[in-house]
């Protein structure tokens, strides 16, 4: 079985956010960045997989010259090639530009089942996964919590819906499974994970190669267009309580008590 | 040229989703913003009740797609019938609005895609521009707001953000109801459901939690917990958690507060570690009084807090605890 894993690097949720000079992202030079989230998820997910059933694990992932440390991190847990749309031809797509890349290369690889993340944890579309299935015309399923690959070609699916509750279907491979966090228990690499890791292949074709034309990808090719981005304006936000730990904790208590009156 | 915005309602248990009430306040303010009228549009299978609820608003009709193919949603069926609506429409939408639920996140990028549309997920307000409308909507875990242009005059779909228009804000009216005309034979499911199930067993009932403590990845690890306790003790509070405090296996499932975990409404809401992502607002914004405890001074918790102290979580709730314990005891 051959597994694509699609994933993004993004900025850690941890790092502090700057407006770029131009307003239009977020500054980033001196940002640390690491693979989102439920791409983590993602990737543990068919590793496992590749390992239950045989087969292998391909990693994709699209952008600038510094996603090559997400890919190798992925190649040290365990994937067995990488693919990098590094070209700049690629940059600054929405999720639609970003999809008609990916989509395209799945389709060169052939592979049975293509895992993401269910959302970047930066842009947030929501939508790159669902997008890559409609180009290949594949089944899909966002918000992914259970997948278990059945005999015969089909998958039984545990999707997320609101409030605790889940839903339960089968689909047809291939498929397009957009994973959310917490569906498993991500492995850390190993020593040996990461020297190996230093001689896997990473291709990086250009546009031309996956057979698409410089502006039907990036931020030539995509239908919407970030203008700015900006803190939200904090409005009618927290009274600020200021002081060392003992004097805040002191003006907190006297105002639950007086003032909210819930303590 | 006068615009066409057409509203996809979700239905519950035959009735209209409560987020799809926000998106007919949504849709009919879009329709003002870009000169031109709203309807909605009902995907579904005995849709009769929610199509008379729809069409009490000022809607320029009622368009309802109604088949047993359509009785539970699946991805195939529900795009299938909408791109032929769309392409079929007497007048052509310029503007599909959806609320921002998970199952509308499930299947409208894929309709934008097969109509070749521009996707706007999880706007929460939009505004005429020269060119167009501009949409804000939340990066960075709602750290930061980007405002986004769509290009072109194509058809853009849209996805509104739970919570950004509120459902009583719509305009009562009356609307005829009328039945897309669809042909059923070529619309198929992808998915053979199987069943719903509650996540994680039995439960524990955080709904009726009368203080809250809640935890998120800011606390640092499962060896870091014991403040936490140590103030839901003193408190007399349930403990609750963000996601990825669940994920990482320092919490059980059940303890997950927010749009996948559990609504809470304590009179207490107290948020140590927890930057404010609105998927864990969702679940927590009816608290009467949030306290947020964060080192990061530009978190967004502080927006929904009544009070926020800037720190370090591990120096605050140790001396919080022991304040609270001698103000119970005076
Ligand atoms: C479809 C979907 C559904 C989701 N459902 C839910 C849900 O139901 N519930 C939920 O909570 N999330 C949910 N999420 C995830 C959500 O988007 C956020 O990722 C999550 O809420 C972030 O959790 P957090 O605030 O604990 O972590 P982070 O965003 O990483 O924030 C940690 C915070 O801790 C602060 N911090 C760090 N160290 C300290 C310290 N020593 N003292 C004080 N503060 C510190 C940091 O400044 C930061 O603000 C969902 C996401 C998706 C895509």
């Amino acid at each position: 079985m051959k597994i694509a894993v699609c994933i993004k690097q993004v900025p850690d949720t941890e790092a502090r956010l700057r407006v770029r000079k131009d307003g239009r992202w977020v500054e980033e030079e001196d940002l640390p960045f690491v693979i989102n989230e439920s791409d983590n998820y993602a990737l543990e997910e068919a590793l496992a997989i590749a390992e239950q059933r045989g087969g292998e694990v391909v990693v994709i992932s699209l952008g600038p010259a510094r996603v090559k440390d997400a890919l190798r991190k992925a190649l040290a847990l365990g994937a067995k090639r990488a693919i990098h749309l590094a070209d700049a031809a690629f940059d600054g797509g929405d999720a639609a530009a970003t999809a008609r890349a990916l989509a395209a290369v799945i389709e060169r690889e052939g592979c049975d089942l293509v895992l993401t993340g269910s959302q970047s944890d930066d842009a947030g579309w929501g939508s790159t996964g669902s997008i890559v299935a409609g180009h290949l015309d594949w089944p899909h399923a966002w918000l992914v919590m259970g997948l278990e690959v059945e005999d015969g070609g089909s998958a039984k699916v545990t999707r997320e819906m609101e409030s605790g509750m889940n839903e339960v279907f089968r689909l047809q491979l291939p498929a397009v499974i957009e994973v959310q966090a917490g569906i498993n228990h991500p492995r850390y690499a190993s020593l040996k994970g990461i020297m190996q890791a230093k001689r896997k292949p990473i291709d990086t074709p250009t546009p031309a190669e996956i057979g698409l034309s410089a502006d039907g990808v990036g931020a030539a090719g995509s239908k919407i267009e970030v203008l700015d981005v900006a803190f939200p304006s904090s409005g009618e936000g927290a009274e600020m309580i200021e002081g060392d730990a003992a004097a805040m904790v002191a003006t907190l208590v006297e105002k639950l008590q007086r003032e909210a009156r819930v303590l | 040229m006068s615009r066409t915005v057409w509203i996809l309602l979700q239905l519950r248990d035959g009735k209209l989703h409560r987020m799809a009430r926000e998106a007919i306040t949504a849709g009919q303010a879009l329709a003002t913003a870009v000169g031109g009228r709203a309807s909605a549009v009902i995907v579904g299978h005995e849709t009769d009740a929610a199509s008379q609820e729809a069409a009490a608003f000022d809607l320029d009709a009622v368009w309802v797609a109604d088949d047993a193919k359509l009785a539970a949603y699946t991805p195939g069926a529900f795009v299938g019938t909408l791109v032929q609506a769309v392409r079929g429409a007497e007048v052509a939408p310029d503007y599909l609005v959806a609320p921002h639920t998970y199952q509308s996140v499930d299947f409208v990028p894929r309709l934008g895609q097969q109509l070749d549309a521009a996707v706007v997920p999880e706007a929460v307000s939009f505004e005429a521009a020269d060119d167009g409308m501009v949409f804000r909507r939340p990066i960075m875990g709602g750290k930061l707001q980007a405002r986004v242009r769509t290009r072109g005059e194509g058809l853009a779909v849209v996805t509104v953000q739970s919570g950004a228009f509120s459902a009583s804000d719509a305009t009562a009216g009356s609307a005829d109801v009328r039945a897309l005309s669809i042909d059923f034979s070529t619309v198929a499911a992808d998915r053979e459901i199987l069943g719903v199930e509650q996540v994680g067993g039995d439960q524990v009932d955080l709904s009726k939690a009368d203080i809250v403590v809640a935890v998120g990845r800011g606390v640092g690890g499962e060896d870091k917990m014991q403040p936490i306790h140590d103030l839901a003790e003193a408190l007399g509070a349930d403990i609750g958690a963000s996601r990825p405090v669940i994920d990482n296996g320092w919490l059980p499932r059940d303890r997950q507060i927010g749009s996948s975990g559990q609504t809470v409404a304590p009179k207490l809401y107290v948020a140590a570690g927890i930057s404010g992502a609105i998927q864990h607002l969702v679940g927590m914004k009816s608290a009467s009084c949030v306290v947020a405890i964060n080192k990061d001074a530009s978190a967004p918790i502080f927006s929904v807090a009544q009070y926020g102290l800037v720190g370090d979580l591990h120096e605050i709730l140790p001396v919080l605890t022991e304040a609270v314990k001698a103000a119970k005891a005076s």
